[in-house]
């Protein structure tokens, strides 16, 4: 069974079929070629696949593609804008918060939300705001810095 | 993922219908933090999933209401975590709820899981039910045949089963305001801080007049209310060893079993150091 959706995925409008068992994760990497969103745990422990929809951090390999009709998504590759990474991306560069990379796209997305809803949140509360993304790394004292500054630098 | 067809239908006669029509091959979507976890690893294999999302009678919101000549919150069965958490009337009134809802999975789950998606799964472990049983919270149910109000503390009958028949939904949780002054408070212990189910959980609420509940999650089939009228419990005076008799006799009922989140003996243990601990924040805050 095919249905169709419609979604906006950074900014862009996008119409396809989609199979009602397909996630929203699925969708992104291989419909839309957006390859940030990863896959790991499939079960919404490690958050690798944030992504913000409706401007709400979500897990999206727990979201049918189905669901996201209408809807507006937006994914690391949506961040950087004419050439310029977004504060976060460029904190986590600049305190080396990136090791093997492969939880940073979700754990930047997640970092987002967290800024968006708390401007400027306590240790603590970034802690909180990332409980949901896991790093293999164990590189979280270095993302921690990383949302500090970034949060410091928006100010 | 099994393939699946999938419906999303308008309003509640489409629902309903689509229910009556697929009985126990039909699964409910509402947040699908639990869902899909199931769906992927084939513990369910619905042959059509039915998405809630768009059935207007199930509300995104939570609005004060009366409900059998008493104020209440009622909150819609689409309400997600995140809503039900920053909601000042919640937060003002139902301060347990507001911490229990506020340890579910992590950011991202309560973004999308509901509260009423949580008392329909029926876990044994739910984060919030202890909170609802102790706030005397009723679930309003629609079906074919009509609507009932069913209290929390009979709707959920064992893990994964409920009152809800063929054809039926939660529409809204009710939790009534308070009449007068009261304490309550959540406590949990998880082996980790984030993403965990519960090893146990409970609620304390305790009123002026001595009324004293306790709800546990984690330590049966089903969590369970339990009360005191002595007023030995909300006395902060009483010995440390007639309190601990009376808990004991309150947790009694509990039948833990071991797992690999804790035996069945640290459970026991645990469910009375919890008791004490969030008996005596439920006083404080009284």
């Amino acid at each position: 069974m095919k249905i169709p959706v419609s979604l906006r995925v950074n900014g862009q409008a996008h119409s396809l079929e989609v199979h009602a068992h397909h996630t929203l994760l699925e969708l992104l990497r291989d419909r839309l070629n957006l390859t940030g969103a990863k896959e790991c745990c499939a079960e919404g422990e490690c958050g690798a696949c944030t992504v913000l929809l409706n401007g709400r951090a979500v897990n999206s390999c727990l979201i049918l593609a189905v669901e996201a009709d209408g809807e507006e998504v937006v994914t690391i590759e949506g961040l950087a804008a004419n050439g310029r990474l977004d504060p976060l991306q460029s904190a986590f560069l600049e305190k080396g918060a990136v090791q093997c990379g492969f939880c940073i796209p979700g754990m930047i997305m997640a970092a987002k939300y967290l800024l968006a809803t708390n401007p400027h949140p306590t240790v603590p509360e970034i802690q909180a705001g990332l409980a949901g993304n896991l790093c293999r790394c164990g590189g979280y004292s270095r993302i921690v810095d990383a949302v500090a500054a970034a949060a410091k630098a928006e100010r | 993922m099994r393939s699946f067809a999938y419906a999303s239908p308008g309003t509640m006669e489409e629902l309903l219908s689509l229910l009556n029509e697929h009985g126990p091959a039909a699964k409910l979507l509402a947040g699908g933090t639990d869902l899909m976890v199931r769906l992927r690893s084939g513990h369910i294999l619905p042959r059509i999933v039915i998405d809630l999302k768009r059935v207007k009678a199930l509300r995104p919101d939570i609005v004060e209401t009366g409900s059998r000549g008493r104020p209440c919150l009622r909150v819609g069965a689409r309400t997600v975590m995140t809503d039900l958490i920053q909601d000042e009337r919640v937060r003002r009134h139902f301060p347990a709820l507001v911490e229990a809802a506020g340890v579910v999975g992590s950011v991202q789950i309560r973004n999308r899981a509901t509260l009423a998606g949580n008392i329909c799964n029926a876990s044994p472990a739910a984060d919030t039910a202890p909170a609802l049983l102790v706030y005397d919270a009723v679930a309003n149910i629609t079906g074919l045949n009509g609507a009932r109000c069913v209290p929390l503390r009979a709707f959920v009958t064992g893990p994964g089963r409920t009152v809800l028949e063929r054809a039926e939904v939660i529409e809204s949780i009710d939790l009534p305001l308070p009449t007068g002054p009261r304490g309550a408070a959540f406590g949990r212990i998880t082996r980790r801080r984030g993403v965990d189910l519960a090893t146990i959980n409970l609620c304390c609420l305790v009123k002026p007049d001595g009324e004293t509940r306790f709800a546990y999650g984690a330590v049966g089939p089903r969590p369970f209310l339990v009360q005191d009228d002595s007023g030995v419990l909300a006395n902060p005076n009483t010995p440390p060893a007639a309190r601990d008799s009376r808990l004991k006799e309150l947790i009694a009922q509990a039948t833990p079993i071991s797992d690999l989140r804790g035996t069945r003996e640290y459970r026991v243990a645990m469910l009375l150091v919890m008791s004490r601990r969030t008996l005596a924040t439920a006083i404080e805050r009284l």
